[in-house]
């Protein structure tokens, strides 16, 4: 036993050792712990040296992006899943940890009860958002525990991109790393003290349960979307809408997901088979501005699954495991599910399979076709545009050339009406209201989410605030459309006269 | 001849509700001619433990992509995986990583 031992730290970058039966191998980091966890394609880690690179990763992520500001409001998405749970663990352990290595930030945790959309009875609703209270209380963190029934009543402000933040530039964070120090200083060891006892001081209460008509409402919703995979597309959007209306309401600038690298490289995959691919670096990267005022952060993107689970497990990570919507559904059920088992099984022929997809993720660059950049957004995923009359002759063309076209709503809607109107042909339905709610919410959509949105046959079964959001937007472009031809018109007329 | 083994099963992250929810199983493997490892203990799980939709747990003769196994609380990758020989007293934990469990 000791021979072998010498021998492999006089040889350390020898072949991998043999991994069948050995009972005598050593942690590939200290060489001298037993091993626990097989991570990266044959390392063998002992618990201790799994623990610190664990601890590592999540704080490295941090620190190398100078993202999050000193003293800055951060809100923890937490799902009670494992990566989530972990993920406000860590945060826990690196605010408890002396000054030097402290986490500087301030966390909140949101928790969002998708029990209705996900078909829980009520009595189980309440058992799960009891052990969820319960979960949060103990962190000390404030909190806020949110049905996914808010939707009904989010304002359709929601939806608006906020003016951008100046961008975080390496000079602004240091300006703010210097200003939080010598407050700190000041405040001496005061601060804080007052500070741990800010965040256990005013738990929000939430906002009392939610009304029967509004669950109703929610899995009324829910029960019209054909497609499991549209289902879970829905649940995606609502839910970051939801959560982006908490962080505003209570002032967090960035908000944490705790989406691992092997969720990512799922999601990178699923999403081009979404025809997302457009979006693919703000749905996987580090971080995502999209939201404008908020900043989406996945600081858990260089942990697999596998190391989450395993670190969940070794340190005793509380989570709550509550059903989703694909729960003991077939592999083949939605794109999200085939898609896993797809990457999954590869994985498991392919050890590097899911850090090679998730490495292609890192190297994408989020830039927008030239001149679409400040263009409209699409109105649920709040990502720029990426449909354009030009691609006509494509399939991509072809599939949405039947839903009228983001440029001309005026000429769309003239044609509509008029015919409509002046002559009483066909007695469509709504005819005086200008334009179909349906047509308005469709053009306003990235591809993406327009073929989503195919399998809601029903779009008036939709929160109140997406349906006013997409009217506001669809007369505010038909006003300017308006304006434009005015001015052209006038211009033209300058220049006619001019010339002759 | 093995002599019946008595050993801890345990699931985890969503793999218990194939099990009607319940997480932890003592179980006895009875004596046969085989010793017991992981791949036998998989057909027995399926056979006496199993409620519902073998396939979302089991594929092949080994356990579904993306469902971890521990034995002992370390990871049966370094411990020969299917092969492990289970010995008296042993517990062996079902993580599913698999979202919706």
């Amino acid at each position: 036993c000791e021979m072998s031992e010498e021998y492999r730290e006089s040889a350390p970058k020898g072949p991998p050792p043999p991994r069948l039966g050995t009972g005598d191998q050593k942690c590939v980091k200290c060489k001298e712990g037993l091993p626990v966890v097989v991570i990266r394609a044959g390392d063998a880690f002992c618990r201790d040296c799994f623990k610190a690179l664990y601890v590592h990763k999540f704080r490295a992520m941090l620190g190398k992006s100078r993202l999050i500001f000193p003293g800055e409001k951060v809100l923890l998405a937490w799902s009670g899943g494992p990566s989530s749970s972990s993920m406000v663990w860590q945060v826990l352990e690196g605010l408890s940890r002396d000054s030097a290595k402290r986490l500087r930030f301030v966390p909140g945790v949101v928790y969002i009860d998708e029990g209705a959309a996900c078909g829980q009875s009520p009595e189980d609703r309440a058992r799960t958002l009891a052990e969820v209270k319960l979960a949060l209380q103990t962190t000390g963190f404030p909190w806020h525990a949110v049905a996914l029934e808010e939707v009904f009543s989010l304002p359709p402000s929601a939806l608006r991109c906020s003016a951008q933040e100046a961008a975080g530039t390496e000079g602004a964070y240091k300006a703010a790393v210097d200003s939080f120090l010598q407050q700190q200083h000041a405040l001496g060891t005061n601060g804080v003290e007052r500070q741990s006892q800010h965040c256990a001081q005013d738990p929000q209460s939430p906002t009392g349960p939610p009304t029967t008509a509004q669950t109703q409402a929610l899995s009324r919703l829910f029960d019209s979307v054909k497609t499991l995979t549209a289902k879970e597309e829905l649940l995606q959007t609502l839910r970051t809408h939801l959560i982006l209306h908490v962080a505003r309401n209570h002032g967090y600038s960035k908000v944490m997901t705790g989406d691992s690298c092997t969720r990512l490289a799922i999601k990178l995959m699923t999403s081009l088979a979404l025809g997302r691919g457009a979006f693919l670096a703000w749905d996987t990267g580090f971080s995502d501005e999209r939201h404008g005022d908020v900043v989406v952060v996945r600081p858990m993107r260089e942990h697999t699954l596998k190391e989450v689970a395993f670190y969940n497990r070794l340190f005793a990570v509380p989570s709550i495991c509550t059903p989703a919507l694909d729960t003991k559904a077939p592999e083949k059920a939605s794109i999200h599910r085939l898609m896993e088992a797809f990457i999954l099984r590869l994985q498991a022929q392919f050890p590097s399979t899911v850090s090679t997809v998730y490495r292609t993720s890192e190297k994408l660059v989020k830039a927008p076709r030239a001149g679409c950049a400040a263009g409209p957004r699409c109105l649920l995923c709040m990502c720029t545009l990426d449909v354009d009359t030009a691609d006509s002759a494509t399939a991509f063309g072809a599939q949405t050339s039947h839903l009228p076209q983001m440029q001309t709503p005026v000429t769309q809607a003239r044609a509509a009406a008029g015919p409509c109107c002046c002559a009483g042909m066909g007695g469509a339905p709504g005819c005086c209201k200008r334009e179909d709610p349906r047509a308005q919410v469709m053009e306003q959509l990235c591809y993406g989410c327009r073929v989503n949105m195919k399998d809601l046959p029903s779009l008036e079964l939709l929160p109140p605030y997406i349906l006013s959001e997409a009217q506001l937007r669809s007369q505010r472009a038909t006003a300017e459309q308006e304006i434009r031809e005015y001015l052209l018109g006038d211009s033209e007329d300058e220049a006619g006269t001019g010339e002759s | 001849m093995a002599a019946p083994l008595s050993v801890e099963v345990e699931f985890g992250g969503g793999a218990e509700l194939l099990f009607d929810g319940v997480k932890k199983h003592q179980v006895t493997l009875p004596g046969q001619e085989e010793p017991w490892d992981i791949r036998s203990l998989l057909v027995w799980i399926k056979k006496n433990l199993l409620k519902e939709r073998p396939e979302l747990f089991i594929q092949g003769d080994s356990v579904r992509p993306g469902i971890l196994v521990l034995v002992n609380d370390a990871d049966w990758e370094l411990l020969g995986e299917l092969d492990y020989q289970l010995q008296d007293q042993d517990s062996v934990l079902f993580i599913s990583t698999l979202h919706g469990g």
